[in-house]
């Protein structure tokens, strides 16, 4: 609604930071729902409900502040090296405007913290995490040839996702996006704003991300909204990225998993094997942090699994009926763990669900151990009914859940 | 004449419920073929390009009744069903509105703007028309037992039905009773004061019915519509991506992935009879298909009254399918824009776009639309459902550029005169007309526009009389009576020829119900 609050100065006093794009934000935030994220406000939901939020990922163009990400800037004739050691994949045979996703490991071969390595230019990298990471990479390169400074704040961003995302782009970019392959990179500006965009996301869909100078940031999100008009764009909050990463399946640190340096106990830790992130550890490259422990790992396999389930319906619905009720479901992602029995023996944990309003189908991410983790297995999931725990059939599926082809694809 | 394959079983019409009939039939691992007339499948959820650039959801606009199970059973997620949330109404008066979202306590303020009392009656009335809307739900579910001659199995489903309405408390009874036989006015005025919210809920209940608001009957079908709000995990109103016709295209890939074949311009003439058996049909390009059986999805007058010979079907049962009422009471209006429409009472882009609006001031505005109707006029100030899909789905139209779809009541078929081109282009005028009074900017953005009358409903998409029910949703015309008494279970009178459109239990909408439980039913007699 076009509602003015009559209240214009809106004033609240926050330790928390404000991002780059807050100016905007805030003004359009509807529901005033905030989250924390990395210390900043970050919008849960701009709308009162997430739903156009989230169909705006998915069918039209969706704008997301993700200015919040750890930035951090790696140069030197030793950052590719350095990068190689520090992070499981082989970034040895990356090339400049390519971007790769990884994990990267303590010694002992549990996860820290993943995100995205970007090659901006010879020797130029950076690097985004989920949680800060400084004295890491600087302890890490004791000895070799690169300088390592945190671009967080240096940096803001934008993630612009959606099947439209790329005809906006295409409309106020120098360059065309065209050709510009999945996690690939370049530099353009966008009528006159110098930005990187990396064609990298967290929804698994068509996507970009655009990375800018703080001093443009306000420019730049009016001129995406301005061009972005005519294809639907729409800002989108917390919420509905949360539920297209689930049925994208990209995993979410402290959710789905415990960074190795703050697990309490060994237990809580996670190797990449363990999070179905196989295809990430390259056993033929040189030497990485927790290389020797995952090539152990590889010889007596761990015995956790990283799956999708899907919650089958007609179980579901027969228990809730006996109540009198349709099914109810989550209008949000989940993040509680979540027992999965095989015989009512528990077999593992789901951490993260949600209905699949696409897919019309409840899913969720699960830790499941191997043996009752093979496709097509049938485990009991815990789910409330009426304030009381039942158990439901759930079946493992193929992740990702949703994989649609433009999220890779070009046009012709 | 050409003699080609021989089929198990072969569906008269490719809308959206012969569809489902040939996907749970090839599911169950029959050798089906269903035959379109038109060039595109869907019937009248169908989705075509109208104008350049510009698609359009030619008939069918919404979807919010489509069943769960049919969903899940067809898997139809996987071929292409993705529904995008419509999940608000505004209804714009003279200088001022009322828009109702799905956030309760947004709509609570926004009616306490109007009524104090109605904001807080709303809270009460949306669980209560839940209840009922649960209660009623197992009666559509559940196929129409003939109450001449109950068997077994409609004994046990009889029993299940009435040890549900069991769990009714006594004042849900009274209300389902109320809902059953009043006119949705004096229904809705037991409930509410402020008139425009009152003119807006009950219009749902005169759509695709040749009644009005104070109508003993409308209270029904607005009950009807409220039956998609029920189900936990599926919105209310949704809009199909790519338009309606993309649903059907979706229930068609599914066929064909279990196996159907599906024949576009091929138009049925008859249905083949042989010792009183349906044995399979001729198209009208001559060709013949032979099969076990033939489902028609057709209504029931082009069902029994063109597709086989009267002399075939007992009189009695003739008599009643021509009494079977079909009249058709409204038109669709499609615009092509060069923007958004501008509304005075509450001017620029906002989220009062994304969902329904509608034009539906008062209880006297809509009954002396129906006025008009009933003296075989179109209502000079129609009652509109508008939406403009382009808003949630950018494809439907050019970049900047919208389409808007307007659902417009009433237009009779049988107008004084009969329909012809200057009355249609009168008919989109006065709508048009109707429309400039809350959104003045809309003169100057129309591209291009598409009027259908009842009568091009029937000529194209072969509604007869255009009713987009096939058949009005009248008590008289319901569960066991619909079509006709005796031949609600999907049988006919001719052996081996079936019925599944939206003619037949539970009725009209985009819903797949007919077609689901026509093929269940079917499937159980196979031998």
């Amino acid at each position: 609604m076009k509602k003015i609050n009559k209240l214009q100065d809106f004033i609240c006093r926050t330790e928390l930071k404000m991002s780059p794009f807050f100016e905007r934000t805030s003004q359009i935030n509807q529901s005033q729902e905030w989250k924390r994220w990395g210390g900043y406000l970050s919008a849960t939901q701009y709308d009162l409900h997430h739903d156009n939020e989230y169909f705006a990922i998915r069918t039209k163009a969706a704008l997301l502040d993700i200015s919040p990400l750890y930035k951090y800037r790696i140069k030197g004739t030793d950052a590719q090296c350095f990068l190689d050691k520090l992070v499981t994949r082989n970034i040895q045979i990356c090339t400049v405007g390519q971007v790769m996703y990884s994990p990267w490991c303590d010694e002992e071969g549990k996860v820290i913290d993943d995100g995205t390595i970007q090659f901006l230019a010879e020797n130029d990298f950076r690097l985004t995490s989920a949680e800060p990471n400084l004295t890491w990479l600087i302890d890490n390169s004791i000895g070799m040839d690169v300088s390592i400074s945190d671009e967080s704040d240096d940096i803001s961003a934008l993630a612009l996702q959606g099947p439209k995302s790329r005809d906006i782009l295409n409309s106020i970019s120098s360059k065309s996006l065209d050709s510009l392959k999945f996690f690939c990179l370049i530099e353009t500006d966008l009528k006159g704003i110098p930005v990187t965009i990396s064609r990298t996301g967290y929804t698994g869909d068509l996507g970009y991300e655009i990375w800018v100078d703080p001093s443009q940031s306000i420019s730049l999100w009016d001129l995406l909204i301005k061009y972005g008009k005519r294809f639907g764009i729409t800002p989108v909050g917390l919420n509905a990225l949360d539920i297209a990463r689930i049925e994208a399946s990209l995993i979410l640190l402290d959710v789905d998993y415990i960074s190795s340096r703050h697990a309490l106990i060994e237990n809580r830790k996670s190797s990449p094997y363990e999070l179905g992130l196989d295809w990430t550890v390259k056993m033929d490259g040189n030497n990485f942090i927790g290389k020797k422990a995952l090539l152990f790992e590889k010889k007596s396999p761990s015995n956790w699994k990283f799956r999708g389930i899907q919650i089958e319906w007609e179980p579901m619905e027969k228990l809730f009926k006996r109540v009198g009720l349709p099914p109810s479901l989550p209008s949000k992602a989940w993040r509680v763990s979540t027992p999965l029995y095989y015989n009512n023996k528990q077999v593992g944990y789901a951490t993260s669900g949600c209905w699949s309003p696409i897919m019309k189908c409840y899913i969720a991410l699960a830790h499941i151990q191997e043996e009752y983790s093979q496709i097509n297995s049938k485990l009991d999931f815990e789910i409330k009914v009426e304030h009381f725990n039942e158990l439901t059939s759930a079946v493992v599926v193929e992740t990702p859940f949703f994989n649609p082809e433009r999220k890779t694809s070009c046009p012709n | 004449m050409s003699k080609l394959s021989k089929y198990d079983a072969i569906i008269v019409g490719g809308g959206h419920n012969g569809l489902t009939a040939a996907a749970y039939l090839a599911k169950a691992g029959k050798k089906v073929l269903v035959l379109e007339r038109r060039y595109v499948l869907g019937g009248a959820a169908v989705t075509e390009e109208v104008f350049p650039g510009f698609k359009f959801s030619v008939c069918s606009y919404v979807v919010s009744l489509l069943k769960s199970n049919v969903i899940r059973e067809l898997m139809l997620p996987k071929f292409g069903l993705e529904i995008l949330p419509l999940e608000s109404t505004f209804t714009p008066f003279d200088k001022d509105y009322l828009f109702r979202t799905s956030d309760p306590d947004q709509t609570y303020k926004e009616i306490y703007r109007h009524s104090r009392k109605d904001a807080e009656t709303y809270k009460r009335f949306g669980p209560l028309m839940g209840q009922i809307g649960m209660a009623v739900r197992p009666i559509l579910e559940t196929v129409a037992p003939n109450p001449l001659g109950i068997n077994f199995s409609d004994i046990v489903s009889l029993k299940k039905l009435f040890s549900h309405f069991n769990g009714l408390s006594d004042e849900n009874f009274e209300y389902l009773c109320k809902l059953m036989t009043m006119s949705s006015s004096d229904f809705l005025d037991e409930w509410f004061e402020f008139e425009p919210l009152k003119a807006t809920m009950a219009a749902s209940g005169i759509i695709g019915t040749f009644m009005g608001p104070r109508s003993p009957g409308s209270a029904y079908v607005m009950l009807h519509h409220y039956m998609g709000d029920i189900d936990g995990s599926f919105r209310a109103w949704g809009f199909q991506r790519g338009g309606t016709g993309e649903l059907s295209m979706a229930i068609a890939r599914s066929a064909e992935y279990f196996g159907a074949d599906i024949l576009t311009s091929a138009s049925v003439d008859k249905v083949l009879t042989k010792y009183g058996k349906a044995c399979g049909v001729v198209l009208e390009n001559g060709d013949e298909y032979e099969s076990n059986i033939v489902i028609s999805a057709l209504d029931p007058k082009l069902t029994f009254l063109k597709l086989v010979d009267e002399n075939d079907l007992p009189s009695d049962f003739v008599r009643d399918i021509k009494n079977f009422r079909i009249r058709g009471s409204s038109g669709k209006v499609n615009l092509a824009l060069d923007g958004l429409p501008n509304f005075t009472a509450l001017p620029g882009d906002g989220p009062h776009l994304r969902g329904a609006i509608s034009i539906s001031p008062s209880y006297d505005y809509l009954e002396k639309g129906y006025d008009d109707a009933k003296y075989g006029n179109f209502s000079k100030e129609p009652y509109m459902d508008i939406i403009l899909p382009s808003v949630l789905d950018p494809d439907m139209a050019p970049p900047g550029k919208h389409v808007m779809s307007c659902f417009v009541q009433y237009a009779p078929y049988n107008i004084n005169g009969g329909w012809d081109d200057m009355k249609r282009e009168a008919f989109g005028d006065a709508v048009i007309n109707t429309l400039a009074k809350y959104a003045p900017n809309i003169k100057d953005i129309i591209l291009h526009r598409q009027v259908l009358t009842p009568q091009d409903l029937e000529t194209t998409f072969g509604l007869s009389e255009g009713n987009i029910f096939h058949g009005e949703l009248t008590l008289q015309q319901l569960f066991s009576l619909r079509p006709a008494v005796k031949w609600a279970d999907y049988t006919t009178p001719i052996r081996n020829y079936y019925q599944c459109g939206s003619g037949t239990h539970p009725g009209g909408g985009v819903t797949g119900s007919p077609g689901e439980m026509a093929a269940k039913q079917i499937l159980k007699k196979w031998k």
